[in-house]
């Protein structure tokens, strides 16, 4: 259940400013003489004065690493095997939409798959008048497309069905990242293997140990699935799928299958493991809702947001992300009592369908009492999102992680007057 | 993967394919000049890339329906199954199937039906799984975690048997095999509904909302 890590770049910056001057000083000593750089960094001297010698000088060949100051991780869940876990994604230092690649969230269930791309091949066969089979070469010459879109695990905020349990940001919304995709339209690749006419739903399968496998409607795949080899600019990261993946824009993550090596067309849904005993939600009549795709509108504030120190009174600015599987953000309201009263909040451009969107609202604090933030996404197609009251009292609370998935509730930050910013429930 | 060289001699040579159609100038049809132009019945275009894919290409791959079409062949027993769940299985799901590091396997029947939010229902193959073919499917494909793809059909058949026998849902002494498999009523075959979303909330409760709990700080 431990979401502890190294102290976020914010919050190191409220304690430093706290602290004055030669207290900053001392609070950074002991970074600029760690042992190893923070990952994704590499470790150099640090000058007195950056102005009164050269940097380090450029190389011929390079990739690029972030600054060796930047220290948010991924964290993952203790889940009792690294090779079936989760990480996820610091949002609480989160800015803009999209999600660097390194910090993306990940899910496996047999490891990373480690996929030569000049031996992958997509099989497609089935209810189909020609089967098919495409090397990574062939996938990327069919024409191609790029969009922005955000993939959410439907179990992201299991922990806070009964009770406010992860004390920050990462660990409550962690679950949902959002990229730029590159890829080939499914649709562009089942027109040329010719889906017959009773064909109903389309199996897809990874190629990694776990061969994760889930059934989507044909509708969908038609309408605006994506086979994806590119993630923000390159390559998809190997714990994204590479070297090829499954976008189903809005639905639950798990059916975006990753090291995506077959589609098999069906008229049934295959009722495979992942789509009958796990991603099924079980209420407390004892049935479960099953093939619970879309993942509806959904927001947070990410800061000022749990474990956060707020450095005193005068002006913060609230900002978080709103994003929906079933179209675009068209409002997002802020409240700081507690869902007493809202403002509507500013929305960043671009403001795109089924991708994180990016709100702000300016606060005044006045240090007294105690604050509680909360946000409330509306999409376009009217949906506000509901408070974990309204959700509870629809679904039930059927155990203490409820059933577990789709819980897209209003989250609560609870400012206490000495400015530390906890996770609690409040509604 | 060096696709550049290839990609570079690509739209060569499709340069010079559209200029020897000389149609490289027509409004709209640039594209169409550089591709296949292969339409299939229902007039879209179809590129053609790719192989055909034949049989023992598909042959490696295995996903059946709940039906129990696409079963393989072979068969396998309950006291098969026990010696291969007791070399293969037993460390991550347990002696008594109970589970460990892998999930729980049998047992919870009851619990399914629960209002209570102190404890959790009990979801298993025996209480949850509403197909015993998923048992096949998954074991076949995911199974064992640290090597899987490497049990037979029959062996799998086998495991299926033993699980379902442990789970009180086949006899003692039930051989597995496609038909049998398939025929299998699961005891919570009719437990799942479909989505109600999106949900029609009624209005919140009136304000003033009340703060009911916190959650510990990090460590």
């Amino acid at each position: 259940m431990s979401d502890s890590h190294r102290p976020p770049r914010e919050r190191r910056r409220f304690l430093a400013k706290g602290l004055g001057l030669a207290g900053a000083a001392a609070a950074l000593a002991p970074i600029a003489g760690r042992a190893a750089a923070p990952p994704g960094a590499v470790e150099r001297p640090v000058p007195a004065d950056p102005s009164k010698v050269p940097g380090y000088p450029m190389d011929d060949e390079s990739y690029g690493a972030r600054s060796q100051f930047e220290t948010e991780v991924r964290q993952r869940y203790k889940t009792a095997t690294n090779l079936s876990s989760w990480t996820f994604t610091p949002l609480q230092e989160s800015i803009g939409i999209v999600t660097p690649s390194g910090l993306f969230f990940e899910r496996s269930h047999a490891g990373t798959a480690v996929v030569d791309p000049g031996k992958h091949t997509l099989f497609v066969h089935g209810l189909v008048a020609r089967p098919r089979k495409y090397s990574m070469r062939d996938v990327r010459r069919f024409p191609s497309l790029s969009r922005l879109i955000f993939l959410e695990c439907s179990g992201n905020g299991l922990t806070e069905w009964s009770k406010p349990t992860m004390p920050t940001v990462q660990g409550t919304h962690g679950l949902t990242s959002c990229a730029e995709w590159t890829g080939v339209r499914l649709a562009t690749i089942l027109n040329e293997v010719g889906v017959r006419s009773n064909a109903r739903w389309l199996l897809a399968e990874g190629g990694d140990g776990a061969a994760m496998t889930r059934s989507i409607p044909i509708e969908k795949a038609m309408k605006d699935c994506i086979l994806a080899y590119g993630q923000n600019g390159e390559a998809l990261r190997p714990e994204q799928g590479y070297p090829l993946r499954l976008l189903v824009p809005g639905y639950e993550g798990n059916m975006n299958i990753k090291w995506l090596r077959r589609l098999e067309v069906s008229d049934a849904p295959f009722m495979t493991r992942e789509e009958t005993s796990k991603y099924t939600d079980i209420r407390p009549d004892g049935k479960a809702v099953q093939f619970s795709f879309e993942m509806e509108a959904k927001s947070v504030i990410t800061s000022p947001s749990g474990g956060m120190q707020l450095e005193g009174p005068g002006f913060h600015e609230i900002t978080g992300l709103a994003w929906s599987g079933r179209g675009t953000v068209r409002r997002v309201d802020v409240s700081v009592d507690g869902g007493s009263t809202w403002r509507e909040a500013a929305l960043q451009q671009p403001v795109l369908p089924i991708c994180h969107t990016r709100f702000r609202m300016p606060w005044q604090w006045d240090g007294k009492g105690t604050a509680v933030l909360q946000s409330r996404a509306v999409d376009d197609t009217g949906y506000v999102q509901p408070t974990l009251g309204q959700v509870i009292a629809m679904r039930g609370l059927n155990g203490p992680i409820g059933s577990i998935y789709h819980l897209n509730a209003i989250q609560s930050w609870q400012v206490a007057s000495d400015g530390k910013v906890s996770n609690v429930h409040h509604y | 993967m060096s696709t550049t060289t290839e990609r570079r001699a690509w739209v060569a040579a499709a340069a010079v394919a559209a200029l020897l159609a000389g149609c490289a100038g027509a409004p709209g049809s640039g594209e169409r000049s550089v591709m296949n132009d292969n339409v299939d019945a229902a007039g879209a275009r179809t590129y053609g890339f790719g192989q055909p894919a034949s049989d023992a290409d598909l042959a490696r791959f295995y996903s059946s329906l709940p039906d129990g079409r696409d079963l393989p062949r072979g068969s396998g027993t309950v006291a098969q199954g026990k010696v291969l769940y007791e070399a293969q299985c037993v460390a991550c799901h347990g002696e008594n199937l109970q589970g460990g590091l892998g999930d729980r396997l049998i047992g919870g029947r009851g619990t399914l039906v629960n209002a209570d939010a102190a404890k959790a229902p009990v979801k298993t193959v025996e209480s949850y799984w509403p197909y015993a073919t998923t048992l096949f499917d998954y074991i076949k494909r995911a199974m064992p975690l640290t090597v899987p793809d490497t049990l037979s059909d029959d062996q799998v058949y086998a495991l299926c048997a033993y699980i379902l026998a442990r789970a009180n849902i086949v006899a003692a002494d039930a051989t597995m095999d496609a038909k049998s498999l398939a025929a299998v009523r699961m005891p919570n075959r009719d437990g799942f509904i479909a989505d109600p979303r999106p949900e029609k909330f009624p209005s919140p409760d009136a304000a003033p909302h009340q703060t009911l709990g916190i959650a510990p700080a990090a460590k």
